[in-house]
């Protein structure tokens, strides 16, 4: 068994017309036992930015300490809060200083940059950063995830459709993976509101 | 406090305080992780002018295509690129690394960046790591002593060649340009040679594939052709989309209202003396 298959996980990031959705499932497991079903894999670096954490969960939770605190070191500095751009790479760089020794999660970033244009980004477990114009995918569900959302997926989608379309996507791909699921979480922030969501999925 | 809680930025290199746990985690059965490789056919080649390099655009996680479009053409100095095959995470990091050296160098020295001023950066690296950081490297550009092209190994070694190409799909684009290179090619001549080169990686060797980009560098001048040739557009879009028409169940919506971004502008008289 993977490493990345001991807690099992799901993170979906999609972007929109002037908006983005990062959802994720909702389980937190010992290899097979269920252990949680509440598990928070996405979360807010600051309004308009959001990271989901995939992977080992102890990990998760460590990285996403250290990333909160640097990124309010660097408000503390700058004042301002920092672009999705400039997080991407501060993650990246803190990937690949343990290149020999990683963090063993895969963060996915999603965020609205200048004017307001979403950005979303993955990258592996030592930093490689994967950018992209429709949707990025991570997890024990990611396989079924790329399929779904490569059907699923249409440009400029509105808050609405957007939603619709990547919650179909997060819960049918973990319906197919037995180490994620139990719900799912969707965030989908506009320039104007964020929009949390629990849904409700197949508790198996 | 200790200073493991606190999180300074270390002094720059790597930091090796995960490893003991993770190879615990090994011994008890745990495979580790695979990284984002970029499989790839990446090309170089010296024409009259100067010199193009080539690459695909497939980035691979195992067996599965991680990103259809990404770009493996990395830029060092204005006249020199580099691209990179192997591990995605250690090529995009030494060549950014020695991109930001370079740049340091010219401030220095106020002259333009020589190709062997990089290529001597990265094997330098590479070798010290002995191999681990997994980078194969095409690095060309045109510099005051005219154009230049080497291949960079993951150990450090180096060759310089008039035309080169690195990756998986080295060997199919390698059959093009022995069948197909001569000395003194036109820049139009040049770009084909490149593109059918990089094509019969992709349509060849399966860690290559998606689109050509193509780099032209010439004394005082670089074109970046990014995406140059889509042979492989996708072609199963649905008109009509997905329609849902069973709404997924929501248990609970929280919806949080941003304050809108207040613009301070300083209203006032000025200082009078």
């Amino acid at each position: 068994m993977s490493i990345f298959e001991y807690n099992g996980s799901a993170v979906v990031a999609m972007v929109g017309k002037n908006c983005f959705a990062i959802a994720s499932d909702r389980r937190l497991g010992v290899q097979l036992q269920t252990i949680a079903t509440d598990f928070k894999r996405i979360s807010k670096i600051h309004d308009h930015l959001f990271i989901g954490l995939s992977g080992l969960a102890t990990d998760v939770q460590t990285l996403y300490q250290r990333l909160v605190f640097r990124h309010k070191l660097y408000q503390l500095r700058e004042e301002r809060d920092m672009k999705p751009e400039t997080f991407a790479s501060l993650v990246s760089a803190i990937l690949y200083e343990k290149r020999f020794g990683p963090y063993l999660c895969q963060p996915v970033i999603a965020g609205l940059g200048d004017d307001n244009k979403p950005f979303i980004c993955t990258m592996d477990s030592i930093g490689a950063k994967e950018l992209a114009k429709d949707f990025v995918v991570s997890g024990t569900a990611s396989e079924s995830l790329y399929g779904a959302c490569e059907a699923m997926f249409k440009p400029d989608m509105e808050a609405e459709e957007l939603f619709e379309t990547i919650s179909q996507a997060l819960l049918s791909s973990v319906d197919r993976d037995c180490l994620s699921g139990w719900g799912g979480h969707v965030y989908v922030v506009t320039p104007n509101e964020i929009k949390e969501r629990i849904l409700k999925g197949r508790m198996d | 406090m200790s200073q493991s809680a606190v999180d300074v930025p270390p002094k720059g290199g790597f930091s090796f305080d995960l490893c003991k746990r993770n190879d615990m985690l090994i011994q008890k059965g745990l495979k580790a992780p695979s990284f984002l490789k970029t499989g790839t056919t990446i090309v170089g080649l010296i024409f009259k002018d100067g010199v193009i390099l080539g690459a695909d655009t497939r980035a691979t996680e195992g067996p599965i295509v991680a990103d259809k479009n990404c770009e493996k053409i990395h830029y060092m100095a204005p006249n020199i690129y580099c691209c990179g095959a192997g591990t995605a995470a250690d090529t995009e990091a030494v060549t950014d690394m020695v991109s930001s050296q370079l740049r340091l160098h010219r401030y220095q020295t106020g002259r333009d960046s020589r190709v062997i001023t990089g290529l001597t950066l990265l094997k330098k690296h590479l070798f010290s790591y002995q191999g681990h950081v997994s980078a194969a490297l095409v690095l060309g550009g045109v510099d005051i002593t005219g154009p230049h092209l080497h291949t960079i190994y993951p150990h450090g070694s180096t060759d310089t060649l008039p035309f080169a190409t690195m990756g998986s799909g080295s060997l199919a684009a390698m059959s093009v340009f022995e069948a197909k290179y001569k000395e003194g090619l036109t820049r139009d001549e040049g770009i084909k040679l490149v593109a059918e080169a990089i094509c019969s990686g992709i349509f060849n060797d399966l860690g290559s594939g998606s689109n050509v980009d193509i780099c032209v560098i010439t004394k005082g001048n670089k074109e970046y052709l990014r995406n140059y040739m889509e042979p492989n557009p996708r072609t199963y879009v649905s008109s009509k989309g997905y329609s849902f028409s069973k709404k997924t169940e929501v248990l609970l919506t929280k919806i949080t209202p941003l304050m809108e971004r207040v613009e301070i502008t300083e209203v006032g008289e000025a200082m009078e003396e």
